[in-house]
């Protein structure tokens, strides 16, 4: 903490490095210092406290995968990981480093976003907790002061009778998707929608809430048409795709359509499974 | 300089080196083990894919000092003495798994933990497993049948 305060906004932090050396061997960022956490032992725990799953910032990927209480408490964020490039680049990519490297492509800043994370900055002097949903500020800039690094992510257990989805379109298996959505459904107990969650990667210059549409939902019960209207709205009016060379921004619109169908109704449907 | 000193293929090397040398560059150039390939150096190719304490990822992603410690198996450590071939190599060899072998020993490195951790794997698993690298000769489908005489081999030892 002290070589970061005497170096700050010219050091960068190296976590797994599976972003940041890229960039560095294509000598688009020269940082003058790195400052490696890889021999920080006490930033890579996963452990239960409470109603939450407490999670080093420099846990592996691969960590977070194969952790039983990720799977049981917070099934989504189990399901999605997998979804993130290939078994060597988890192996030693951490969690800490994609929230901090803030793609909006990146699997896991919208996953913090649709499971309302907590994630925890630190510098020389002081600790603070930022929500999920304030941290991102836009393409690979998050909230957090160059003096101060992430240390801790605290993810609540998902609520009772709450059905998940994650989904994505890739061009090829562990490439960045073109569009990709997390769902989540909680019913209440007559099996209506209590709340539900849409939250998109590649959709905009963060994750993308849809907050707006998946309150169309509330009070009322999923059918086959609820699900189509909050699709179309979600993906015409509330995501904001830029297009890439593998998709246009109409297709991710239509992928974003077609995803969210197909992620609430699984979403639902597990929901009512755990009634 | 910084002083490294780590274990690859079970022997110890202490090494001086730059703090910005690549864990990929220093195997080929300060120890001369030039089986581990360079493709793309961002982590896509997978030509690169060293194990690190026994796991799969790229050494192009991780610098020298990083592994200061730490135990690096490359391909020239996979064969146990000079006439005999890993049964992972022997059956590369034996279902032409390899073409202009670029992209051979990453994709050895990578099935050593897959098959350790999946020694029955259907061919749907080996598919997923090699998403991580890329043969430029387009010979997945022999590289596929490889992996499952692999895992056959492996299984009756």
């Amino acid at each position: 903490m002290d070589l970061l305060s005497q170096h700050a906004g010219e050091a960068k932090i190296l976590a797994g490095g599976q972003s940041l050396v890229p960039a560095m061997n294509f000598r688009v960022v020269q940082p003058s210092l790195l400052i490696d956490l890889n021999r920080v032992a006490e930033l890579s725990f996963i452990r239960e406290e409470g109603n939450v799953i407490r999670v080093g910032a420099m846990a592996r990927e691969r960590h977070l995968e194969f952790d039983a209480s990720i799977e049981k408490r917070i099934p989504l964020l189990h399901e999605a990981v997998p979804n993130i490039a290939h078994p060597q680049i988890r192996n030693r990519g951490t969690i800490g480093g994609s929230i901090v490297h803030a793609d909006p492509a990146a699997e896991l800043p919208m996953l913090m976003v649709a499971l309302n994370a907590r994630l925890k900055g630190k510098n020389k002097s002081a600790e603070r907790w930022i929500d999920a949903k304030d941290f991102f500020e836009g393409m690979f800039t998050t909230a957090l002061e160059s003096d101060e690094i992430l240390v801790e992510i605290e993810i609540p257990f998902m609520p009772p009778r709450t059905g998940w989805s994650f989904m994505e379109v890739a061009p090829r298996s562990g490439d960045y998707a073109m569009m990709g959505v997390a769902a989540l459904v909680t019913l209440d107990k007559e099996g209506k929608c209590n709340s539900a969650k849409l939250v998109y990667l590649n959709a905009g210059d963060g994750p993308v809430d849809a907050a707006a549409s998946t309150q169309m939902l509330a009070g009322g019960t999923l059918s086959e048409k609820s699900i189509e209207s909050v699709a179309v709205h979600a993906s015409e009016n509330e995501i904001n795709p830029f297009g890439n060379i593998h998709a246009s921004t109409d297709f991710q619109r239509h992928l974003a359509k077609v995803l969210t169908q197909k992620a609430l109704k699984q979403a639902a449907q597990r929901a009512g499974e755990s009634q | 300089m910084t002083q490294v000193t780590l274990t690859v293929n079970e022997t110890q090397y202490t090494r001086d080196v730059e703090p910005r040398m690549l864990l990929s560059d220093f195997l080929r150039h300060e120890l001369g083990l030039t089986g581990t390939h360079v493709g793309c150096e961002h982590g896509v190719c997978g030509a690169c894919t060293i194990l690190f304490d026994g796991e799969s990822m790229r050494s192009c992603l991780i610098f020298a000092v990083q592994a200061d410690g730490h135990s690096v198996t490359t391909v020239e450590g996979l064969a146990p003495d000079k006439d005999n071939l890993h049964p992972l190599q022997q059956s590369f060899w034996e279902a032409h798994g390899l073409q202009c072998g670029y992209c051979t020993p990453g994709i050895l490195m990578t099935m050593i933990p897959f098959l350790r951790d999946n020694p029955n794997p259907t061919e749907d698993e080996i598919r997923h497993a090699l998403s991580g690298n890329l043969c430029r000769c387009t010979g997945y489908q022999h590289i596929v049948d490889a992996v499952k005489l692999a895992s056959e081999k492996m299984r009756e030892k």
